[in-house]
């Protein structure tokens, strides 16, 4: 379903030619879209260089909106056409959504796809948090979440699909568990957003936008209905009432696996 | 509830149930898997503890650990050296001493889990104590019925046999009625504890308006050794006024599933020909015994010094 509301992005600002992973491209192009949706305390997007001035102290709540519905559609639109680019036979691919924000990415690229190429993919869901190399330090068990694994591994080619990718952990967590279930041909990587703040060597193959940040801050890919269907948008929001040294109020580290 | 014991569905809250409830639907998952394992307990100890024979639990347990990729020991001190409560916590602070993760517990005596949970950092799962509780059977019951029937909300669950010495009786009692469900309870009058309708639960010595209505039908085994002559006349009377056959099951809805927590007395609380095949979900009730078994680890399992403070009552 389209946003009922007005759009999002004014179409004709963005002159990014479809095909090419230009970073920085919303805030770059000084979207006012993002302006208008991000809250009243919202600072503009420095994303060239050095993070910029800080927010304001203790502004809890300061966020800004980085991608609305139609810039990730957009993304998306790119990454399907880069993913028919860069594999002759694309019956061989297997989309796998790392949950929760994978999912609505990893159907909306297999619509694409099927659009575009006409190939329909099946497209899986992975939990990793059994794979996590941090359950044992945490106080609280995470929550357990869905995996469906509707095709077989072997010999496919699977294209692990991320929301916001940082430390790595979690896809090296998701290639564990990938593991497990047979023996892929290759295994790509989709990350919509690349935050930064790599912890392994992992790289993203397909990445719908750069987004230089803070530790402090948290990107989360959300859906404007409170689900993660309808219209999406990623919010950075500034953590700054965490306490240092303490792992789990990391927001880089929480969001990991 | 990491680092956190185990001990009687009684102390659990219903999102605690609910928690653990969908935990399970996961590991469930797992175990439909090729691969039966993840690597989330690599490196950590599980102790199974049981001072009282049970191979089907100690199985299940020690399943459940070995797919979370735990290291699972299996202790079963001979009960015969073992007959003070000293004894007892002995060997079970000499197995904390050697920082195992979790530790399972069976005992013949109501209490002595809570007992070693108190003095140890390890957290204690009770996996049966005398004729209190014995929390994973009516969890992986609470999840079978979840399966069966998508919900506990609402249902009527009757359950059959000796109430007054089971433990499957005692944690299934709380536990579907935390999460909503109506307990029916059948039995000779013998077999009644005094005053068990308190709890919120009806009694009943008929099978027959026992069943009326139900969606669950929960048989337990009769301990014929310890009890025929003495609670009722003989094993044939119980089997001719409370065992299950399908004339019986007739009494309680179409669609009613019939349970047991095993094993078994064939002919005695069920019908042969009715043990083996639909309605009963006795074989589902062990299968997704592991399943629970291994979310409770998952959310159990992790030391916490208890620093020389011990809890209440210890």
């Amino acid at each position: 379903m389209r946003d009922p509301a007005p759009p999002l992005v004014p179409t004709g600002t963005s002159s990014v030619p479809s095909g090419l992973s230009l970073p920085f491209e919303m805030s770059a192009a000084g979207n006012g879209s993002s302006a208008q949706r991000s809250s009243a305390r919202s600072q503009p997007a420095d994303s060239s260089g050095p993070p910029g001035p800080p927010g304001p102290p203790g502004g809890n709540g300061t966020e800004r909106i980085v991608l609305d519905d139609l810039a990730i559609r957009r993304a998306l639109t790119r990454i399907a056409h880069e993913l028919i680019e860069r594999n002759e036979d694309l019956d061989r691919l297997f989309l796998v959504a790392i949950p929760n924000g994978g999912v609505p990415l990893a159907r909306q690229l297999a619509a694409n796809l099927e659009q575009i190429a006409g190939v329909e993919l099946p497209v899986g869901i992975l939990d990793t948090t059994l794979y996590r190399d941090d359950l044992v330090s945490r106080a609280e068990r995470p929550p357990l979440r869905r995996t469906e694994m509707p095709s077989a591994v072997d010999g496919r080619v699977v294209v692990l699909v991320d929301d916001v990718v940082s430390t790595g952990r979690t896809i090296r967590a998701a290639m564990d568990a990938l593991m497990d279930f047979g023996r892929p041909q290759s295994v790509q990587l989709v990350g919509l957003v690349d935050r930064g703040h790599r912890e392994l060597p992992i790289k993203i193959d397909y990445v719908g936008k750069n987004l230089p940040t803070r530790r402090s801050e948290q990107v989360k890919l959300r859906g404007l209905s409170g689900e993660l269907s309808g219209p999406l948008e990623v919010a950075v929001t500034e953590v700054s009432d965490e306490k240092p040294g303490d792992p789990s109020r990391d927001p880089v580290r929480r969001e990991a696996p | 509830m990491t680092g956190r014991d185990l001990l009687a569905i009684e102390d659990l809250d219903r999102s605690e149930l609910e928690r653990i409830l969908e935990t399970s639907l996961r590991m469930e998952e797992v175990g439909r898997r090729d691969v039966k394992k993840v690597p989330t307990l690599r490196g950590r100890t599980l102790i199974n503890l049981f001072f009282e024979p049970s191979t089907r639990t100690r199985t299940s347990f020690e399943i459940a650990g070995k797919r979370l990729s735990a290291d699972v020991v299996n202790f079963s001190p001979s009960s015969s050296s073992l007959t003070k409560a000293e004894g007892i916590l002995d060997t079970a602070m000499t197995l904390d001493a050697m920082d195992p993760d979790a530790v399972v517990v069976r005992h013949k005596v109501a209490g002595v889990p809570k007992r070693i949970a108190d003095a140890l950092d390890a957290p204690v799962i009770n996996a049966g104590d005398g004729a209190h509780e014995h929390p994973t059977q009516a969890l992986l019951d609470l999840f079978t019925v979840w399966q069966e029937k998508g919900r506990i909300d609402g249902l009527t669950v009757t359950i059959i046999g000796d109430i007054l010495h089971s433990r499957v009786a005692r944690s299934n009692l709380y536990a579907f009625s935390k999460l909503g469900a109506e307990v029916r309870l059948a039995a000779p009058p013998t077999m009644l504890p005094p005053a068990v309708e308190s709890l919120g639960v009806k009694a009943y010595t008929s099978l027959r308006e026992a069943l009326e209505g139900a969606d669950v039908v929960m048989l337990l085994r009769i301990q014929q050794e310890r009890l025929a002559g003495c609670f009722f006349p003989s094993i044939r009377e119980y089997a001719t006024a409370f065992g299950l056959d399908r004339r019986k099951l007739r009494f309680a809805k179409d669609d009613a599933i019939v349970m047991h927590p095993g094993p078994i007395n064939r002919g005695v609380e069920i019908a042969h020909d009715l043990a083996d095949q639909r309605p009963s979900v006795i074989l589902d009730q062990v299968r997704n015994g592991v399943a629970v078994r291994m979310a409770v680890l998952y959310l159990c399992a992790g030391r916490t010094p208890r620093g020389g403070v011990r809890r209440e009552g210890s």
